[in-house]
């Protein structure tokens, strides 16, 4: 056979392209239950990490339905919206659509009576998405409080991870020096306005309760973090501050 | 064996070594060393795509039309390349995260695309294979070399245990965090270099 025509050329590569094209479906198709089991893993780790439980994969399971007491979607009203499973929200889509249509996933923790909600952000970095989880923790009136109330107002906890930033530099988001500062940051102000948490370049005010530091060298990732965290919790802010117990 | 596919095996391992005498493949020799476990993954999964993409290869030669040659090599790498990727996946998901982009970037590593054009296009299967088990090995020797002592140096931990015991760190001992980042591997593979030319006559230039 002469290799060299153009005809066996052609037929080889459709058959070559054939041949990978199955195997690659098959091989997908095969290790999917496997895949989507590790992503469901490490999802649970990230809403428990936010509330400052850390886990393992064996423990995950127990620990989060220990913790994790009620999840529900809401929509940017703050009313509750039947029959989404909140787990499997995709944030990506959802962020596409108009506020008012989104469905908004809230995961409600108890731990040592104190209640938490963990929200799920998701945003752009430099090179790819960034993602997170946010858990704050419900303020109780004080007696004789006058300051206006709002339930949800403090960060107790932020988990951030990425796709593909730069390491070293962007990718540092999912460090701890960069979550612990966002701990205590405080998402409305005195007159209930939401003001989103600053992510500064060159120094963050220390006694600001609405500015972290950014990362050198990182600053669009950083950005991409405070941007998300703006698009992302202004939806709930209806709930956050009329959430009942 | 005999001597020939023995030298096939062990060549790639000193004379021939992919990263410190052809320094192929550079650049994932310093992103996957900063521990010892996601090197010692990374080897491995060079290893079997050199080796299993050298057999096919080898065993389709006469058959590969030579005028798009190269693009059946790189069908064959990605096919294992993304068939690895979605094993890892599956099975050990951290350290599938920890290598990320590198696992996609085997399709380039340069070893890989070097063996192919120039051993499993003129040699038999099963010598090629065993040219692909050689490659691999080399490399990941390398790798795990520099991950010993950036892990080690850097972290005081091997594999994730510390090795380095706490009443050391009480007199005042500190990991170095140079190690750490990427130019430390670009120097502890220098010093490989260095000290593999010290001993090698062979790697010795006039």
């Amino acid at each position: 056979m002469n290799v060299q025509s153009n005809s066996y050329t052609f037929i080889y590569s459709s058959v070559i392209v054939i041949v990978v094209a199955t195997l690659l479906a098959l091989a997908a198709t095969a290790l999917k239950p496997a895949q989507d089991r590790n992503i469901e893993i490490e999802k649970k780790q990230n809403i428990l990490a936010s509330v400052r439980i850390s886990s393992t994969r064996e423990n995950v399971q127990s620990l989060y339905d220990k913790y994790i007491s009620d999840s529900y979607t809401i929509n940017n009203k703050g009313e509750i919206i039947e029959d989404v499973d909140p787990f499997t929200v995709n944030l990506r889509e959802e962020l596409k659509k108009a506020p008012g249509k989104r469905n908004l996933p809230v995961f409600e923790c108890t731990r040592n009576d104190s209640l938490f909600v963990v929200i799920p952000v998701y945003g752009k970095g430099l090179w790819g998405p960034v993602w997170g989880y946010i858990s704050l923790m419900r303020d109780r009136r004080q007696e004789g409080d006058t300051a206006l109330y709002i339930p949800y107002r403090e960060i107790y906890g932020a988990i951030f991870d990425h796709k593909g930033e730069t390491p070293g530099l962007g990718a540092e988001i999912s460090q701890p020096f960069f979550q612990l500062p966002f701990r205590d940051k405080v998402i409305f102000d005195t007159e209930g306005r939401f003001t989103p948490v600053k992510v500064v370049k060159g120094g963050a005010d220390k006694a600001s309760l609405h500015e972290v530091d950014a990362i050198s060298g990182g600053t669009i990732t950083s950005k991409g973090v405070e941007a998300m965290l703006d698009t992302c919790l202004v939806s709930y802010q209806n709930y956050l501050k009329t959430a009942k117990e | 064996m005999t001597s020939k596919n023995w030298k096939l095996l062990t060549n790639p391992l000193n004379d021939e070594n992919p990263i410190t005498v052809q320094v192929l493949g550079i650049c994932s020799a310093l992103a996957v060393t900063v521990q010892l476990k996601p090197a010692l993954v990374m080897a491995l999964s060079v290893t079997v795509v050199i080796a299993l993409s050298n057999l096919i290869i080898a065993s389709v030669r006469n058959t590969i039309p030579p005028r798009i040659r190269i693009i059946v090599q790189l069908v064959v790498i990605a096919t294992l390349v993304i068939l690895v990727d979605q094993v890892l996946k599956a099975f050990v998901y951290d350290v599938s995260k920890k290598l990320s982009v590198f696992v996609g970037l085997i399709i380039t590593n340069c070893i890989i695309m070097g063996r192919l054009e120039a051993f499993a296009m003129v040699n038999k299967p099963w010598e090629s294979f065993l040219d692909g088990i050689g490659n691999g090995f080399g490399y990941g020797m390398i790798l795990v070399i520099v991950a010993f002592f950036r892990e080690l140096l850097g972290s005081g931990s091997l594999l994730g245990y510390q090795v380095i015991p706490e009443s050391l760190y009480a007199f005042g001992y500190k990991d170095n965090g140079m190690m750490i980042l990427p130019p430390m591997a670009l120097i502890t593979v220098g010093i490989i270099i260095w000290v593999q030319r010290s001993r090698n006559r062979k790697l010795i230039e006039k």
